[in-house]
Order: C-alpha cells, then structure tokens, then sequence
C-alpha cells in the first residue's frame, strides 16, 4: 500500500477509537477534520461583516432541501388546465394550499432566494471593505465572482417557473438579450428559447436548468472556493496577515482554531439571520412587492403584455446599466452595448485584484480618496437598484428625470473601477500595524 | 466607515416619490370577523362564481372560517357535488371571451395580484367593486373608476344600485338599490374579505406562527450567544 502523507488516528482500544481508526485507513477523515476545522487557524479579529459566508453556505443549503420538496409536488408545465390556468401556476398554488406545510416550504425558498442576494451581496461587500480579494487570494475572489454569476443565472431560471405574468415578460425581455448579439443573435434567442417565443419548451429547460445544471456548477464552485479559502487562510478587518507571525509549533500568534471558536460565533449568526428571516416570511413572505411581485400572481398570458416589466430587486442595478446606454456604436445597435455594460457590470468584479494598486488592504488603513469614492459606488449601486425597478419616464419627487441620472451613475459604476489603479496607488493611507487589533 | 453605513440609510428615503396617482379606499380589516368571512363567502359563491372560478380553492377548505362539511354542502355548492372539489365554474372560456372581450380571471388569488404601489390587493377590490357606473358607450353599459373600460357589467347592481358620473367627476346614486350605500359597503367589505382569505388562506395562521418561531428562536439566541461568551472567554 502506498503510503499517504495524512496523519491517522490511532484506537485507545474504544470502540469508537477503533471506529475512526478503520475509518482513517481508508478515508482522510482525520486529516480533513482538522485541516478545514479543528486545525484551521482563522484571524482572531472577525467582526460583524465575517458572518456572510457561513450565512450564504447555510441559505444555499436551504434553497437546496426546500428545492427537493418543491420538485416532489410543481409540475413544469405550460400548457392550461380545465379552468383555463397554467399547469405549472396552478401547481404552485396547489403547494400553497393543498400540500400540508407546503406554503412554508416554498415561502422559505421564496424569501431565501431574496436573502441569498442580500447575503452575498454583503459577503461581497465584506471583500471591498478589506481588501480580501488581494494577493493572495484572487483565484478565491474569482471562484467567488462565478458563484455570484451562476447564482445570478440559478435565480433567472428559477423565476420563470412560478409562469406568472413577471415571470414569463422578465424571461422575454432577458432572453431577448440574446437577440441583439450581431448576426448570429436572433437564431441564438431562438435557440436557446428552443421555441420563437417563450412557451413550454422555455419553461421545461429553465426547470432542468434550475434544479440540476446550475445548482452541480454551483455546488462544485462553493466547493472550491472553500478549498481555495482554507489553502491561503482568512483575511481579517486589518488586512493584514497573521500567517507572518508564528509561534513555535507553527501557528499563527492572532489565529484560533475555526472549531469551537468560529462555529459557536457563527452560530450566534445563524440564530440571529433566522431571525430577521422569520419577520419577513412569517409577516411579509411578499417583501413589499419586490420577493414575490404583485403581478406574478397572475398567470403567464403571452397575450397581455403587463404595462410595466421589472426585474426582481437583486438585479435591478444591472438592469439599469443596460437601460443607460442608448447609443448605437461602430454601427451596432445601443441595446448590444446595453448587454455588453449589463454584462460587465458583473464581471469587472472579477478584475479588482489587479486593479486596486494600494499599498494596504483594508479601508481602516485606506486614505481619504477610497472612502469617499467607495461610498459614493455604493450610493450610485442603490440608486440604480432603485430606478431599475422604476420604468425608464420615472421622474424623483416629478421634477429629476430619472434616466439621466440612471446614466450618471451608471458611468460613475465603471469610472470608479476603471481608475481605481491611479488613485488607489495616490492615496494617503495610514501604515498597517503588526498584528491584527480588535476594533 | 459610520459615515458610509449612514449614507446607505437614506439613500431608499428617497425612494418615496411616485408618478401617477390612483386614489384607493381603505378596506375595512375582516380577518378576524368568522361572521364577515362567510357573509363574504356566500356573497362570492351568488354573484362571481357564476363567470369567475376560484379554481385552486376546495370548497371544503371554508372549514377554515367556521363552515362544516354539511353546511357547505347545503348553503355554497351550485355547480360541484364533492365538497372536496375545487370552485370551478361551468362557463367555457373561449364563449366568455366572446361575450365579454376577456375571459373572467380565476379570483382565487385576485387579492394578491392586484396589490400596487397605490394600495393593498383588498383596497384596489373594495374601490372597484363600489366605483362602477352607468355608461351607455360601453357594450355592457357599465364602466368603472379603477378599471377604465372593464368587460365586466356590475354584477352587485341590485344590492348598489346605479351610479352615474357626474360633470364633476364624482359619482352619484342615480337609482338606489336594495342597501342603503353604507350597508352595500358593509357587504362588499365582507366579500374583499373572503377575497383575500381565499388569497392566502393560511394568512392568519402563518402570523401566529411566525410569533412562536421568533420566541423560539429569541430563547435560542441568548443560548447560543452564552455559549459564544463560554467559549470566547479566553480570547484577547
């Protein structure tokens, strides 16, 4: 037998002893064990923003067995029952009704898809903040900016199959993107709707979609991510890293052990998110309007056109970059390059470790220059999340026309990214201490 | 790092600015009144479920506002023989189109659908179905405030009366009904009760619930953050 580098556990003689040694000789149990918990050494100085990640792994777990429940009683249907309703509407409903439990089951997974966004968003967030995407954890930073992307995509497919009038007018105008590719795009639209119009075969792949191809992606992606994690260790509010100082055995002075210290605060986490959870799908599962939109009630009518088409809440800012841009270039239609900044709105996260050129990590030690201009970011981020879910005549208070300024903070999205190297590198920032501070 | 979580709270403040107004009434609160419940219920089963099916309803579910399988049977049931049946309705829909221009929704979960910016789904119900008027230029001789050129006649027209529109833009009894306007009122908030019970029947309960899970989870917190402090002792 070739010998493995892990270390085995050998029996005290107990027959649980024996248990895991049976177990070790075949299976890295041990070894895994301590490298991910009971051995990972984690900064000691986590504050509020580190709950994220622990709260997004657990809500993907939720998505995941509320989604098994909900495949055992919707059917993906198009076509109309006897009273006149889509089979796949009606069978929603018949989970919120006739299926004992079932309108919790799938309030949970309503709502959860709401605060998955919102606990990304602020994972993500959590990064800027400290610099967690710099050297060296970019590959990190990425595997996370395609589990944001493929999330994205999970949740395109999963609000189409409720088939109400939201669902089906958001897929029609998303999929219509398509369209706009030059040349090849309207057989592409075409193609992927595998129908000229969005209809039953656009409902049945955006099921297969929904609850195996992107849910494997992104399981596979959490798996990496995590790996990618515990392969160059957490950054910390500080940004600075306490695998420089060691004591004798190895270990970080300013780190603890992941288990107990970080499972029984993330705890705390958990308790606290369920809580927040709890009022809004115990006492508002609809969100105001923007988890569960009004018109999504109404089943999915090809022939009705709903005079105002929103996309849900997470990806309004988005949906406001591609609304921004309305000029044709180089002779390609304005909605192409609409796409192309939808498109890089997303992705140009995945840049920022080469872009920010600043000598220190975290905002604590960043100059004046960051701060304003990341606040500002996270103004403009909001106010185009808000004008997406307004239609583009919208005006502030009657008087402010809402595109233009739509337009403003759209540039101002970009502009913040693309010099970022300049001013990042020109800022005053403060020196980084030593060793890491409790703030 | 305090001044930029500020600048994220006001920024939704801003958001409070809307364009187009419609002015909807305040429907009365029927969720706790069993007795308004099923006034409403035998409201809806006389004067919608002849052209609106409530199709993922079962009619045995009225349990839920105080009826028993036998009085259901005997007081709800026109069109269904098993009380376990949906309120499904027998009028074809492809003729409905025909005769009305759009075939009449399923209402089961109207109360939910019709929620705006300008009010809850039960606010938009309760002004709709008291703002209908006379209008010889349409093809049902009725028209509606809320719902510009509905296809709808008013079905209530014997309980309400006829309204018209007036020079002034508001509307006036022309020819009273059999209630007396308070009293048609009280009727049409007790089938907008019904409406938006039938919209989401485990509403009140998923409210008490959702009480227990918080308490549950209150005493799970201060648990779990004890156990923290235990643990976290000895880290400086």
């Amino acid at each position: 037998m070739a010998a493995s580098n892990y270390e085995k556990f050998k029996s005290d003689g107990t027959l649980l002893g024996n248990v895991t040694e049976w177990m070790d000789a075949r299976f890295p149990m041990t070894s895994m064990w301590k490298a991910h918990l009971s051995e990972y050494y984690a900064p000691k100085n986590f504050n509020f923003w580190y709950f994220f990640g622990s709260l997004a792994l657990l809500v993907l777990v939720m998505q995941i067995v509320t989604g098994i429940f909900l495949v055992m009683h919707y059917k993906p249907d198009a076509s109309l029952n006897a009273s006149g309703v889509p089979v796949a509407f009606a069978s929603v409903e018949y989970i919120m009704r006739d299926v004992p439990w079932g309108w919790m089951i799938r309030y949970l997974h309503s709502t959860g898809a709401s605060a998955f966004f919102i606990v990304v968003y602020l994972h993500m967030f959590r990064g800027m903040l400290y610099g967690s995407y710099r050297q060296p954890r970019e590959l990190l930073w990425i595997f996370g900016v395609m589990i944001y992307l493929a999330l994205m995509a999970e949740a395109f497919a999963g609000y189409l199959l409720p088939w109400g009038q939201m669902s089906y007018w958001g897929a029609q105008v998303i999929l219509n993107l398509f369209s706009a590719i030059p040349l090849v795009g309207n057989d592409l639209a075409t193609w992927i709707r595998g129908d000229f119009v969005i209809g039953d075969a656009t409902l049945n792949r955006m099921f297969s979609f929904h609850v195996i191809a992107i849910p494997l992606v992104l399981l596979g992606l959490v798996v990496a991510h995590v790996l990618a994690l515990h392969e160059v260790g957490s950054n910390n509010p500080d940004g600075v890293e306490i695998k420089k100082k060691k004591d004798e055995r190895g270990i970080p002075l300013d780190g603890i052990p992941f288990h107990p210290y970080y499972t029984v605060k993330d705890i705390v986490g958990v308790v606290a998110f369920l809580m927040v959870f709890s009022v809004i799908m115990f006492f508002m599962p609809e969100g105001g309007g923007y988890f569960l939109e009004y018109n999504n009630f109404v089943p999915a009518d090809p022939m009705v056109t709903p005079p105002h088409i929103a996309p849900v809440w997470y990806f309004t800012p988005y949906y406001s970059l591609l609304r921004a841009v309305t000029y044709p270039l180089f002779g390609v239609d304005a909605k192409f390059w609409g796409v192309v900044a939808m498109g890089a709105g997303v992705v140009i996260f995945a840049f920022l470790p080469w872009l920010d050129r600043s000598p220190v990590k975290s905002i604590r030690y960043r100059g004046p220059v960051y701060k304003t201009l990341l606040a500002i970011w996270v103004v403009a981020f909001f106010i185009l999340g808000f004008l997406g879910t307004k239609p583009p005549a919208y005006s502030f208070f009657g008087i402010i026309p809402g595109a233009p300024v739509a337009q403003l903070f759209a540039v101002y999205y970009f502009l913040f990214f693309f010099t970022m190297p300049v001013w990042s590198k020109i800022d005053k920032c403060q020196p980084e201490p030593d060793r890491v501070t409790f703030k | 790092m305090k001044k930029l979580l500020l600048s994220l709270l006001i920024v939704p403040a801003l958001a409070f600015a809307s364009g187009a107004e419609l002015h909807l009434d305040k429907a009365p609160d029927r969720a706790h009144d069993t007795a308004a419940l099923q006034n409403g219920a035998k409201l809806f089963v006389n004067y919608c479920l002849g052209c609106h099916s409530a199709s993922y309803m079962r009619y045995n579910r009225l349990q839920d506002i105080g009826l028993t399988d036998d009085q259901i049977r005997e007081n709800l049931m026109f069109t269904a023989d098993k009380v376990g049946e949906p309120m499904r309705i027998a009028m074809q829909r492809a003729e409905a189109k025909q005769w009305f221009g759009a075939a009449p929704p399923d209402l089961t979960v109207i109360a939910r659908a019709r929620a705006s910016e300008f009010g809850s789904g039960p606010d938009w119900l309760y002004t709709y179905l008291r703002t209908f008027y006379r209008d010889d230029t349409r093809p049902t001789g009725w028209n509606n405030v809320v719902f510009a050129n509905v296809g709808m006649p008013h079905a209530l027209w014997e309980l309400q009366g006829e309204q018209v529109m007036g020079a002034d833009h508001e509307l006036k009894l022309a020819k009273p009904g059999l209630l007396k306007p308070e009293d048609y009122d009280t009727q049409v908030a007790d089938l907008v009760g019904f409406l938006k019970y039938m919209g989401e029947p485990v509403g009140e309960f998923r409210k008490k619930l959702g009480v227990v899970v918080l308490i549950a989870l209150g005493l799970l917190f201060a648990l779990s953050y004890a156990l923290k402090r235990e643990y976290w002792k000895d880290v400086h």
